[in-house]
């Protein structure tokens, strides 16, 4: 309980310093008499048929600041502690920690599963956590998955989606990445329930818990290939922003 | 009736040992659709092996001190350049990456290690095309052969007095592939006047011999391959991406990069349009990313409003959706054709067009000993009669393949070693 208290403080804290950071959205300044460009938006795109690039962004500005951010806390934290992690140890041991993540985090798919009435999905969740938790020594192995029991992956911002709530709009989220107002809302509500329901709960020792938040977002990070400015292109905000939002459609549809 | 079959059967296996000691070793490449062959990567039986690492060190150049980066580039801070060292006295080959490459691309790493591998020194170089070379080591547009050339050598020469303290070299080559071939012909020429490097053996690997015409038939294959036309783009996108999520729900992440797409495609039982298509649509963002930052670095007028500051948090999005909305040729003849014309007021649209071909440079791309051709029969990106063209201009220094598409088969054993025999001086 102190620990998800002391974690609130800090992201309310977070949240303040970064608003002041990023929430300073600056126009784009102009030095001479406006001339407008030979190729225009307006030439290019059929009135009335939103281009797919654009997809709903009410805080860009703030975003793009948070999307800075993340590629500084990225080179300068968070990559170099990933990279200590993997350079300490063994490619065998990171599977076998992502495994026993991965387990733990069956919690959120259980739940998650059951409140889409998704039952079948639901029963395959529960015979992996035991199948796993026992002959899988506490997750470190996954042999549900060898008997063919897929992980079945559901969050939130999921169940939210497939009760018809939209993603209102696109949300930089500083250190995790791409996300929605509805997945935000959608994380915010699992990780609640982990802390609060879940395993977290189950656990009463602050610095397990800690420990768990650390490791879990190390091997989050060490298992996305996705680095920061690598794709070349000036665009990369936008296309983060269309693919991450087509993704989750397409997870929501399935 | 014994004794005669064995003697046949014995001067049979003679007869046979001695075809195969005089025939050279067969060429196999599993991919006959030129369009396969050049998405998909060799399988790794077919591929040359590689070490795993190789010694190398990254360095960034900062060409033009004094250039000041527009704030809406706020991630970029000098040219990054890789070098591939050996320990002793080596050739140091410069690597001049394709269309809208890094250094850091996953073929120029494997190439790098390729080259490291037959004993060279490398230093790998960003194509003039790619954003980062752009905004930190263009003098003007990007695409104008000459003059990429001269920004190369630029960065050339300040690479290697980089580095030069720490290794030893024995003698400069120069190779590149696709556009980057296209740019070291032209680089091979700058040198034969600036004698910096004195370039011992340049090798060409997979180049086009008109730039208009390659970029125009690699748009078309964007324009032509979309189920319903571009107008349908959407709704292919969707498609495309729709099954990659569902192939990629194991692998739990999706990545920008082409190679990724490649890959994840790969699984899927894609058609010879969607293969084409895709080609294109790489190429596409690869250009889009070249022509918007190429105009804001000149001034704009092209993409974006003349005189407008951008931010690191304006938006772009309308700009990216002009962007990947206009081709190559487009960028051709409304920004770099009428751009050099101001430069030189009698200029031609048919004589830049000459200018940007190897055909420009055919007297001295027949006489010059030095330099030596890859291609391959099937490649996409030449027109009908060029591969003969090449073979004519180029003759017993050109080794064309009969398959392998665009660069499909860079890394097959026999690609590879025609590559370092050349370099080295040693080829048959």
């Amino acid at each position: 309980m102190g620990y998800a208290a002391e974690r609130m403080v800090f992201a309310a804290i977070a949240v303040s310093v970064f608003v002041l950071l990023c929430g300073c959205s600056t126009l784009p300044g102009q030095t001479g008499q406006f001339v407008p460009p030979l190729r225009t938006y307006e030439a290019t795109v059929k009135a009335g048929r939103p281009h797919m690039l654009e997809v709903p962004d009410s805080f860009e500005g703030f975003n793009r600041g948070v999307y800075r951010f993340n590629y500084y806390f990225d080179e300068y934290f968070f990559l170099p502690v990933v990279r200590t992690y993997e350079f300490i140890l063994p490619d065998y041991v990171e599977d076998r920690i992502s495994s026993a993540v991965d387990n733990i985090g069956e919690f959120g798919n259980l739940t998650n599963n059951l409140l889409q009435l998704k039952f079948k999905a639901a029963g395959i969740t529960l015979s992996r956590i035991v199948i796993n938790s026992t002959v899988g020594v506490a997750g470190l192995w996954d042999p549900a998955d060898s008997w063919g029991l897929r992980r079945r992956t559901e969050d939130f911002g999921q169940t939210l989606g497939r009760y018809g709530v939209g993603h209102g709009s696109y949300l930089m989220l500083p250190a995790l990445g791409p996300s929605t107002i509805r997945d935000t809302v959608g994380l915010a509500v699992d990780t609640a329930a982990f802390s609060f329901a879940g395993p977290g709960a189950w656990v009463d020792s602050t610095a397990a818990s800690a420990a768990y938040s650390a490791t879990a977002a190390v091997d989050k990070r060490h298992r996305i290939p996705f680095r920061y400015r690598q794709s070349g292109s000036p665009f990369e905000y936008e296309l983060l922003r269309m693919l991450y939002t087509m993704k989750r459609d397409y997870d929501i549809a399935d | 009736m014994k004794r005669p079959s064995v003697l046949v059967l014995l001067l049979g296996c003679l007869c046979l040992t001695r075809i195969a000691a005089a025939a050279p070793q067969t060429y196999f490449y599993p991919f006959v659709n030129p369009y396969e062959a050049t998405v998909m990567e060799l399988p790794e039986f077919f591929e040359v092996r590689l070490p795993e690492k190789v010694p190398t060190r990254h360095f960034t150049l900062r060409v033009f001190p004094e250039r000041e980066i527009p704030e809406v580039f706020w991630y970029e801070d000098g040219l990054g350049c890789t070098l591939a060292y050996q320990d002793h006295e080596a050739p140091l080959v410069f690597l001049i990456a394709g269309t809208g490459s890094s250094h850091t691309s996953p073929r120029m790493v494997r190439l790098q290690k390729a080259f490291y591998q037959g004993g060279f020194h490398v230093i790998s170089l960003t194509s003039p095309t790619h954003m980062d070379f752009v905004v930190n080591a263009s003098t003007g547009l990007p695409g104008n052969s000459p003059d990429d050339a001269r920004d190369l050598y630029r960065v050339m020469e300040l690479a290697y007095r980089k580095v030069r303290g720490t290794i030893k070299v024995s003698y400069f080559a120069l190779s590149g592939y696709s556009l980057g071939a296209f740019n070291a012909a032209f680089v091979a020429r700058l040198d034969e006047e600036k004698k910096v490097f004195d370039f011992r053996r340049v090798l060409l690997m997979n180049p086009p011999v008109s730039l208009y015409d390659a970029v125009s038939s690699l748009d078309r294959l964007l324009v032509e391959n979309i189920p319903g036309g571009t107008e349908k783009f959407d709704q292919w996108f969707r498609d495309v991406l729709a099954k990659l999520s569902w192939v990629t729900k194991d692998m739990g992440h999706m990545e920008l990069s082409g190679d990724f797409l490649y890959n994840a495609y790969k699984r899927l039982q894609p058609s010879e349009e969607n293969l084409a298509a895709l080609i294109g649509l790489s190429f596409r963002m690869s250009s889009a990313n070249m022509v918007f930052t190429a105009d804001v670095m000149n001034g704009g007028g092209y993409i974006v409003p003349k005189n407008l500051r951008l931010t690191p948090s304006t938006s772009l999005t309308r700009y990216a959706i002009v962007s990947y909305g206009t081709r190559f040729v487009d960028y051709f003849d409304e920004l770099l054709f009428p751009s050099c014309r101001q430069r030189e007021p009698g200029l031609t649209r048919q004589a830049l067009l000459e200018r940007l071909s190897l055909r420009s440079l055919e007297p001295y791309l027949s006489s010059a000993g030095k330099i030596g051709l890859i291609h391959n029969e099937d490649d996409i990106i030449l027109m009908p009669g060029e591969i003969d063209y090449l073979r004519g201009v180029f003759g017993k220094r050109a080794r064309i393949f009969p398959t392998g598409g665009h660069m499909g088969n860079m890394l097959h054993p026999q690609v590879v070693s025609f590559a370092l025999d050349f370099l080295t001086g040693k080829e048959r």
